[in-house]
């Protein structure tokens, strides 16, 4: 255990001397500025839109942060060759594996953190609460697949944008589905194929449409068992993603 | 650093500088309501944020035909094709009141009266799919019928269908009883005061600028009612 708290305690201190901490104030600055400034012209609903607006650019903005500096971390750390020497240490790679992620998780829980305080200027705590907390779910979880990503491929570009198209395609797959499902669509051997190839991936997919909505601050809280299978569906996909990480990590010849 | 460079740098910002200068401000803005996305399709352009991407489409038609210098609002705006953008955001995020605030309060007071009427008929469209959500625009589509359009027929089919439809039993009485409320001979003035003056005890108006709007809009009326009044 204690290794890997070493090991995500580096984690933490290599994300503070980044520069993401100014990185993170900077975002939830111009979101507060342009959700203020847009609901300018509104002429009803203005809290709600820059709520609205405000949280949707936070969620972007920090799953963007999360993505790039987990990907710039440890392809950084490929590339110096330090991944390999801490592979060479008495230490099995699972509990290396597992620090970096945990490391990157309290990053992505302070920016959830730091992210959802701006939105209790709009809403209640309550509201607040279960956006951030669900926030926070998603972004380990971004965590996860940016972590696994730059492994996999070890290169920085490719990893951030693998891990940003599966995050875009997962968010927007539900939608994708009820295009494909439309009743106006011709139902020949083609549409069909393509509509069970969409069904099939969204099974392997994270419910990332369910999760952090907007909804919850402008329309009041969830049931609470909803709620619980959100947050169960992204840990439990967080965990298949470390799964798939460790075991691309051990059958490397490295 | 060489002097050339700096140089260079000055004067290609001040070329920039002045090409930004010298091009024509885009102050006006296009008269041509385009076509609408599907709901669909705003949804997967929100990347899933339907209740961000729907006020953001309310704000983009809202600019719409509305300048300063236009003596008519919104008199070449496309009303047919004006509702299918309020129907796609509408379906987009079914719990925003902005399309309904907008078709109500806004584009049903048009001067021309069969531009007026397609927007009526939108809001009680929308109305019939959630009534217990929807009767105050519907309410406000019913004194414009009357004060408006002076048609008592479209009036009382929209009054009677408050009191048919909703089932909420915190509607306000004065809602239910809009058709008795369209009969009586009361101007418009009065009768925006009654309905205006109950929403906000009810505290229904919670928004600011929603409540800056109506006083504004209920200022106007005051005006136009003082002027009629003294010729």
């Amino acid at each position: 255990m204690r290794p890997t708290l070493i090991l995500a305690g580096n984690i933490l201190l290599e994300a503070r001397r980044s520069g993401l901490p100014w990185l993170a104030l900077a975002c939830v600055a111009a979101a507060i500025v342009l959700a203020a400034f847009v609901s300018q012209v509104a002429l009803t609903e203005s809290l709600q839109l820059q709520s609205a607006l405000a949280a949707a650019l936070l969620r972007a903005c920090a799953a963007f942060l999360v993505m790039v500096t987990v990907a710039s971390s440890t392809v950084r750390e490929i590339a110096d060759k330090g991944f390999d020497l801490m592979l060479s240490l008495p230490l099995s790679r699972a509990v290396q594996y597992i620090g970096r992620w945990i490391g990157h998780a309290l990053c992505a829980a302070l920016v959830a953190l730091l992210f959802s305080l701006p939105l209790l200027l709009w809403n209640a705590p309550g509201a607040v609460l279960h956006w951030g907390l669900s926030l926070a779910f998603e972004l380990a979880l971004i965590a996860a697949l940016a972590l696994f990503f730059s492994i996999a491929l070890a290169q920085h570009l490719p990893a951030v944008a693998a891990s940003a198209g599966f995050y875009l395609l997962a968010r927007m797959l539900a939608t994708i589905q009820s295009i494909a499902g439309t009743p106006l669509v011709d139902t020949n051997w083609a549409q069909r194929a393509a509509r069970w190839t969409i069904d099939a991936i969204a099974f392997l997919l994270p419910r990332l449409d369910a999760a952090t909505r907007t909804d919850w601050l402008l329309y009041g809280t969830p049931p609470a068992a909803d709620y619980v299978a959100v947050l169960g569906g992204l840990a439990l996909y967080t965990v298949l993603l470390l799964a798939a990480g460790l075991i691309d990590l051990h059958r490397r010849n490295l | 650093m060489p002097v050339w460079l700096a140089a260079a740098f000055a004067a290609l910002l001040a070329a920039q500088i002045a090409s930004h200068g010298l091009q024509p401000s885009t102050g006006a803005v296009a008269n041509d309501l385009p076509p609408p996305p599907k709901s669909t399709a705003l949804r997967l352009a929100g990347l899933g944020e339907d209740a961000a991407i729907a006020r953001l489409a309310m704000l983009y038609i809202q600019a719409f035909d509305l300048r300063s210098d236009n003596p008519t609002p919104y008199q070449r705006l496309d009303y047919g094709r004006l509702v299918e953008w309020l129907e796609a955001i509408l379906d987009t995020d079914p719990r925003s009141a902005y399309p309904l605030f907008s078709a109500a309060r806004i584009y049903a007071e048009n001067p021309d009266p069969a531009k007026s009427r397609i927007a009526l008929e939108f809001v009680y469209r929308a109305y019939l799919k959630a009534p217990n959500a929807r009767w105050p625009w519907l309410a406000h589509a019913a004194l414009v019928a009357k004060h408006r359009l002076k048609d008592l027929a479209l009036a009382r089919r929209y009054a009677a269908a408050i009191d048919r439809h909703t089932t909420d039993p915190n509607v306000p009485s004065w809602a239910r009883q809009m058709e008795i409320f369209i009969l009586e001979d009361m101007n418009e003035l009065e009768a925006a005061k009654v309905m205006l003056g109950g929403l906000l005890a009810s505290g229904r108006i919670t928004d600011p600028a929603e409540a800056r709007f109506l006083k504004e809009r209920l200022e106007a009326l005051e005006q136009r009612t003082a002027a009629a009044a003294s010729r």
